[in-house]
């Protein structure tokens, strides 16, 4: 079977300062992968790489196609949506409107409609402040809403970038059960970026560990996590 | 009394043309933070246009739309063609690309058309309405403005591309995510800026008369109108702009004359500037580091 996601020795810089040396990492469909590593390892880096984000090198395929060297635009239309890191709302638009925006590229407008109650299913809390000003919503509620958005594309693959960050120990587990269940239920595939090791593995099929922009370690999830590195550098016991 | 109903009814038509270019402000505002200092130019450029056709023997409403598609047109060329390069450029550079779009259409216009005052038609009757309060012009000018701006709002507020729009506008990483074509975005902000600046120069020009500098002063009162309201805030814009024209009408007559007419619009931007920066409706920035 052809991997979903295929990334060849990609690299990456911003300017004059190169983040990735030639990353290389596969996924199949249906499945959670996670990429591990430390702040700088080239993680959110990765992800922005996907997307045409930042200026890469390298060779990228989405199920079967090339997408490296096409537009941000390009890429979400073929089913690729991407929360970012800092939740990218828009802070002046209402939550309805947010949501909306997700679902931009698609034209199917009673589905739309109908996802729009499928999202509030996950996250009833979204529904209580549908007319509310995005920014003015707390940090869980934007990062539900940003998962929410991107669940809006109907999206083949999700990138999700520290979902975990600056929320509160209950809403993470909240927010990764509500993850494996579209996983499981809408055969979403996810790429996870995290800090939270623990948390990533947990959810995750797959991982791989990133250091300083190279793939330096991969295989199932049970098995990085059982890694005695991987315990004391990552998972801290 | 009288007069002064007069002057404040006058006020007002005036206004709804500086709320109109204050609004085409607003909107290149949101996108690029900086205010275009040629966006009276580009009014007055579709008003001569305008003029063009009507004196050639178009009627005054299809002289009128085929006008606003102009404008739009101009406006979405000058972006890609123009703007565009200078996107990620320095402020100062970017301002500069302003000042020349400014100097250039007032010169080319002067050049094609001459520096000579002409007289621009109105398509309301000559006889005023409301006993003596207003003329027919005023009142449609303010009709004019007023539909103009519902549009608009309607546009903003109820359509997907409105939305994408102001999306665009405000997080342009974010909008690119859920797959929004920023540039054509930015793009047709421009257009929609121009082509409302080009109805406010045909409802102006009437009363100012045409020529390339015309819209000089109404552009410094929009500018004035922008920031009472807030230059981030579209509906401010608007208010701002009724204010600014009632404010100019009623103390031109009766306070401090009509030769200084202008101050009060400079008087106003500085008071802004130095007392409410964010204006009335704007929001306070504050930066993060």
């Amino acid at each position: 079977m052809a991997a979903l996601l295929e990334v060849a020795d990609m690299h990456a810089a911003y300017g004059p300062t190169r983040v990735l040396h030639g990353i290389s990492f596969s996924m199949q469909e249906g499945t959670i992968t996670t990429l591990l590593g430390a702040n700088g390892a080239g993680k959110t880096t990765t992800l922005r790489a996907l997307c045409a984000m930042v200026k890469t090198r390298g060779e990228i395929r989405f199920a079967g196609q090339r997408i490296d060297g096409r537009a941000t635009e390009d890429i979400v239309r073929l089913g690729v949506a991407h929360v970012p890191d800092g939740r990218g709302t828009f802070v002046n638009l209402t939550t309805e409107e947010n949501l909306r925006l997700g679902a931009y590229v698609r034209k199917d407008r009673g589905g739309i409609d109908a996802d729009l109650e499928r999202v509030f299913g996950y996250f009833p809390r979204l529904k209580e402040r549908r007319a509310q000003q995005a920014g003015t919503l707390s940090g869980g509620e934007q990062q539900m809403l940003a998962v929410s958005r991107a669940l809006m594309l109907r999206p083949r693959l999700m990138l999700l970038d520290e979902p975990s960050f600056g929320l509160a120990p209950l809403i993470v587990k909240e927010l990764f059960g509500i993850l494996r269940t579209v996983n499981q239920k809408e055969k979403v595939s996810m790429l996870v970026v995290e800090q939270n090791a623990a948390m990533a593995l947990d959810l995750a099929d797959h991982a791989y560990l990133i250091e300083t922009g190279r793939v330096v370690l991969s295989g199932t999830a049970a098995d990085i996590k059982r890694d005695d590195n991987v315990r004391r550098s990552y998972l801290g016991y | 009394m009288d007069a002064f109903l007069h002057q404040v009814l006058a006020g007002l038509a005036t206004g709804g043309i500086y709320a109109s270019l204050a609004l085409a402000l607003v909107m290149i505002y949101q996108s690029t933070h900086l205010v275009n200092f040629a966006q009276g130019e580009m009014a007055m450029f579709a008003t001569y246009f305008a003029w063009s056709l009507i004196n050639a023997g178009v009627p005054y409403w299809p002289a009128f739309f085929l006008t606003v598609i102009f404008a739009f047109v101009l406006g979405v060329v000058i972006e890609r063609v123009v703007i565009r390069p200078v996107e990620n450029a320095p402020v100062l550079a970017v301002v500069v690309v302003f000042i020349a779009l400014l100097v250039i259409l007032n010169s080319v216009t002067g050049w094609i058309f001459s520096y000579t005052i002409k007289t621009f038609p109105s398509p309301f009757p000559a006889e005023p309405i409301f006993g003596k309060y207003m003329s027919a012009h005023e009142a449609g000018a303010i009709g004019v403005t007023l539909v103009v701006l519902t549009l608009l709002y309607l546009f903003f507020r109820y359509t997907p591309l409105g939305l994408a729009m102001r999306a665009a506008a405000q997080n342009p990483d974010s909008a690119r995510l859920v797959g929004i074509r920023v540039g054509w975005m930015l793009a047709l902000g421009w257009g929609l800026a121009a082509a409302i600046g080009g109805i406010a120069g045909m409802m102006v020009a009437p009363i100012v008369y045409l020529d390339p500098n015309m819209m000089g002063g109404i552009l410094l009162y929009a500018f004035a109108a922008a920031l009472v309201g807030g230059i981030d805030s579209p509906g401010g814009a608007v208010l701002g702009g009724f204010m600014v024209g009632v404010l100019e009408n009623v103390l031109g007559a009766f306070v401090i004359g009509n030769e200084l007419k202008l101050v009060v619009a400079l008087v106003l931007i500085i008071g802004v500037l130095t007392v409410k920066p964010s204006g009335f409706f704007g929001k306070v920035f504050v930066t993060r580091v």
